[in-house]
């Protein structure tokens, strides 16, 4: 039983290693800004699953008690990672994006990056 | 019930805050009920400037489903990312952005929404437009614009309104 079981710990820990080295190699891959944001967000995911899972095994069944704490870095890497992804992909939009290179936005005619005051961008040319 | 309501401004806020703390703790103790408590009653009283409005849940059981579907895009997501990363050369990959126009209207909703695209099949959701009528969405390879828009809709959207409003 406990064989099986360190079987099971182990591939978690292999399957999480295998999706953080796929992140961050497409950091290296990925040829422009936006879709390199898509390999952290994603593929570093499971990453941390998988070796949040293990823990969760193996603290439960191999150590004999239950610890929450992997629940709660699930949780925050929830929270965090879709804000910390917006972040970025807002300071792109500032540098390299003007209104005319994205898509329409609707009746609303700006995105929200660019739905900036006319003093302010006056004060910017100046 | 006005006054309770100044004392408590987001009592769903207090009892989240208060089972977080006792979560991070680790452990059961009457010291870090009565210590998570007391956050859980000031925090709400800092941040509420920024939150006003209470939020309201319709649907409170169809969170676990759409919880379930997420968890499931997820793990899809992520293999799918991974073979892009792995197996397809950047000349083949056709990134791009796509609008989607929202019928959610509550602020709740729409970032809830706005972080499922982060998370879920090659998509990062960038902006949203300068009223809220909006989402641009990113895509990592996409062949057909028109398809994610219908999905992110139909799974993601539908699922929220059902939910929120």
């Amino acid at each position: 039983m406990d064989l099986i079981l360190e079987i099971a710990v182990s591939a978690f820990l292999i399957i999480g290693g295998v999706f953080g080295l796929v992140g961050s190699y497409g950091l290296i891959k990925l040829n422009d800004a936006m879709s390199r944001l898509h390999a952290p967000t994603k593929a570093s995911t499971l990453g941390v699953g998988g070796v949040l899972l293990a823990s969760i095994l193996h603290s439960v069944w191999l150590e004999g008690h239950l610890s929450v704490h992997e629940i709660m870095i699930t949780l925050f890497i929830f929270l965090t990672a879709p804000i910390t992804a917006n972040f970025i992909a807002k300071v792109h939009m500032h540098g390299h994006e003007t209104p005319k290179s994205l898509p329409d936005a609707g009746k609303d005619k700006l995105w929200a990056t660019h739905n900036i005051a006319p003093e302010a961008t006056a004060e910017e040319k100046a | 019930m006005t006054f309770l309501r100044k004392l408590l401004p987001h009592p769903f806020l207090t009892l989240l805050l208060t089972v977080t703390w006792l979560l991070l703790v680790n452990g059961w103790s009457l010291n870090s009920l009565v210590f998570g408590f007391l956050m859980g009653w000031l925090i709400p009283f800092v941040t509420r400037a920024y939150w006003p409005q209470q939020p309201k849940v319709r649907a409170p059981l169809k969170i676990i489903e759409y919880v379930f579907v997420v968890f499931y895009d997820i793990v899809v997501a992520n293999i799918q990312v991974a073979l892009i990363v792995l197996f397809k050369s950047n000349a083949d990959r056709k990134p791009g952005w796509v609008t989607i126009p929202l019928d959610l209207r509550t602020p709740e909703a729409i970032t809830v929404l706005a972080g499922t695209i982060t998370m879920t099949p090659g998509t990062v959701s960038a902006d949203v437009s300068a009223e809220g009528h909006a989402l641009l969405v990113h895509c990592l390879d996409a062949e057909d614009t028109n398809a994610v828009r219908d999905e992110i809709k139909t799974r993601y959207e539908a699922r929220l309104k059902e939910i929120f409003e």
